[in-house]
């Protein structure tokens, strides 16, 4: 499995464990995470009663289980057609790669600004450091995006990036910004942001998107948004590159539309976007606007490897991020603590599976889940979320998980032998009648510590009061 | 299927189980040989171990009969885990047949039409565990036998479908989140006024029981079985 490139941020240093109880002591985020989510929810109960959604996710996830069987077929039909509309295609083994092209395009063209819009593709591959790096300004211009640019944080959240932030913490961004005086009233600081936004957008040099969905058949690109500051940043600058993960593309419109109208459904319950860009090509010679040149960056970072693996699934995913307002645990600790791009169930899947095995994150992101299927059923694809963590757990290949391995070798070899199952069973009674005398036990010695950290342990059955 | 949590740290759970379905008139075998359908090696990411475990349960319980379990959470690793974890091995078609075989306690006793004949007069609440509601995609029969139960009010709780956020080792080694789903769940029991909070999978409601008491939420807790034992 290629990807040796960190999908992670690298400032996320402290543990996951540490990171979550952080999360947790925040009151303001918890509160945040309960409104995004209760609305989430009753979005998402509305569109269930609107429309056949069960039937729909039947049909959304035969869809994209056919486009990744014939993915290789279908990119090469969007390369063709892309390049026949007057666009370029440039194929990227990985992150790095992915950005050397980009970095070298700007200083072939001289230039100075990128304006950027919504894109996880891009934040998987760090785009922003490779830009400034590079020397150039890289200015997100998606509302959420840019608040969390101001205040020196990466988005983790697919949709409502900037959940965990209040009104007065994004007021003191916005005028930090600018050195102005903002106002602390809703409508104001859309209007601030729009105006600084504006500025932007007149000076890029290059905008770039993320993909959506990519229509072989036309060689289409759809890019959702609900802002407007993705059209604005696909048609003004002279140059649009579109970062697409390779798996993104669909086979006609007939699956294009079903999916277009399925992900805002998932994602924000409502039966459409509020924009989708269809972007064929850079501006032909008898249109008024748009780019003198489109870029389109096909990313493998670890996703062919996949295909044809009991994993392959983790590739049907749109990205509507219905499975992270589903999740009980990303709603308790929000989508910073997981410290990738890609938080929740289908972060806690996919990010070990483009950064490698080896790394100690994929000893911790797949198991901050209980398994508890929510992800499945929320899912519009039908993506069996908590299967896959099961099996990207059983492949994790990291010390702490051998350790984990060698203990439960133990718990395999006792429990695979009834004569010593029964000892165990017996000498558990024992201790549990040994140590809660009074009903309940308060503190474990050794590992089973880890339990009444949090909860007594009721001695007997059914528990004392 | 006595299960291994029952085993351990309530033994009154399966033996109400099986008091519920002699009283039914079911002839009840528990097979001496069983220890755990290997769940916890399974959902930890060590499939190698856990199937040397579940071997031992293909083995103790082979043969015709229906398996029945008093855990929504065991069973689905019975119905939905087995066929993957033994795909590819000898053990295949024992495996798909077992899991064929394996229902969840309310859902035989529905299944089945058994009369439990069971009284209570008090209010219950019925918290939907995890594999229970979106493994073996079961809300209807613990209802059901609750429902049938002479003098029993069920009190449905807020948010019934949410994890209480026990899940196995997740409760170990994330015990911070698991303990905040936890309390929240609790309390969503608690203030339905219900005289207990009943469940389907011992697990759950040691964690929520558990977590009530520490955090000084008044709840009592009982198995679904020990409920219809009477």
């Amino acid at each position: 499995m290629s990807g040796t490139r960190p999908v992670v941020y690298t400032d996320a240093v402290a543990p996951l464990r540490e990171r979550t109880r952080e999360a947790l002591a925040d009151d303001e985020l918890h509160g945040n995470l309960a409104t995004a989510g209760a609305s989430w929810a009753a979005g998402r109960a509305r569109m269930g009663r609107e429309h056949p959604f069960a039937q729909m996710r039947e049909r959304g996830r035969a869809i994209r289980r056919d486009n990744i069987r014939h993915l290789p077929e279908l990119l090469a039909r969007l390369e063709e057609r892309v390049t026949a509309a007057g666009g370029t295609v440039v194929r990227v083994s990985d992150g790095e790669a992915a950005c050397r092209y980009i970095t070298d395009l700007a200083a072939a063209r001289g230039a100075r600004t990128v304006a950027k819009s919504k894109s996880m593709a891009t934040e998987e591959i760090k785009l922003n450091e490779a830009l400034e790096e590079a020397g150039l300004r890289a200015v997100e211009t998606d509302l959420g995006e840019w608040i969390l640019q101001l205040a020196g944080q990466h988005p983790s959240h697919i949709i409502a990036p900037a959940v965990h932030l209040n009104r007065e913490q994004i007021r003191e961004l916005f005028a930090a910004e600018s050195g102005e005086e903002v106002p602390d009233d809703r409508e104001a600081l859309v209007a601030h942001a729009r105006r600084r936004l504006r500025e932007v957008f007149a000076a890029a040099d290059i905008g770039v998107s993320g993909v959506n969905l990519a229509v072989a058949e036309t060689g289409t690109l759809c890019v959702v948004e609900n802002e407007g500051n993705a059209r604005l940043v696909t048609a003004l600058p002279r140059i649009h590159v579109a970062v697409m993960g390779m798996e993104r593309v669909v086979e006609d419109w007939d699956q294009a539309a079903h999916l277009l109208q399925l992900l805002p459904m998932a994602a924000i319950g409502d039966d459409a976007a509020t924009y989708v860009n269809l972007i064929t090509g850079p501006r032909a010679p008898d249109e008024a606007d748009g780019p003198e040149e489109l870029h389109l960056v096909l990313l493998d970072g670890g996703r062919a490897a996949l295909r044809g693996t009991d994993l392959e699934e983790a590739l049907d995913c749109i990205r509507c991020g219905a499975c992270l307002y589903s999740c009980p645990m990303w709603r308790s600790v929000g989508g910073q603590a997981y410290g990738s791009p890609y938080s929740g169930p289908i972060g806690a899947v996919i990010t070990p599976l483009l950064e490698g095995m080896r790394g100690e994150r994929s000893s911790e992101l797949p198991f901050l889940s209980s398994l508890c299927g929510s992800c499945h059923d929320a899912c519009p694809v039908g993506i069996p979320l908590h299967d896959l963590l099961v099996r990207v757990r059983g492949r994790v290949a990291t010390p702490t998980h051998r350790r984990d391995r060698r203990l439960f070798a133990l718990w395999s070899r006792a429990w695979s032998s009834p004569a010593l199952y029964g000892a165990s069973r017996v000498g558990a009674r024992i201790g549990l009648r040994l140590f809660g005398r009074r009903g309940w036990i308060g503190r474990l010695p050794g590992p089973a510590g880890r339990w009444t950290e949090q909860r007594d342990l009721p001695s007997r059955w059914p528990p004392r009061e | 299927m006595r299960t291994c949590l029952a085993d351990v740290a309530a033994p009154s759970v399966w033996k109400a189980a099986r008091t519920v379905l002699q009283r039914a008139g079911v002839e009840v075998v528990v097979p001496r040989g069983q220890t755990c359908c290997g769940q916890p090696g399974w959902s930890s990411g060590h499939p190698e171990e856990a199937r040397r475990v579940a071997r031992r349960a293909l083995r103790a319980f082979a043969g015709d009969d229906p398996v029945v379990v008093p855990s929504g959470s065991c069973a689905a690793m019975v119905c939905h885990g087995y066929p993957e974890l033994f795909a590819g091995t000898p053990d295949e078609d024992a495996a798909a047949a077992m899991a064929e075989r394996t229902v969840e306690l309310t859902q035989f006793i529905a299944r089945e039409g058994l009369r439990t004949g069971a009284e209570l007069s008090g209010t219950v609440t019925y918290h939907d565990s995890c594999h229970m509601l979106r493994i073996l995609r079961e809300r209807e029969s613990p209802r059901e036998v609750l429902g049938a139960v002479a003098g029993l009010e069920l009190i449905e709780m807020e948010q019934t479908d949410v994890c209480c956020g026990f899940g196995g080792t997740f409760s170990v080694n994330f015990p911070e989140v698991s303990g905040r789903l936890g309390e929240e769940k609790a309390r969503a029991a608690s203030v339905t006024g219900a005289h207990e909070l009943v469940a389907c999978d011992l697990s759950c409601l040691l964690h929520i029981a558990g977590r009530a008491r520490r955090t000084g939420v008044p709840l009592r807790a009982r198995h679904i079985a020990e409920v219809l034992a009477g």
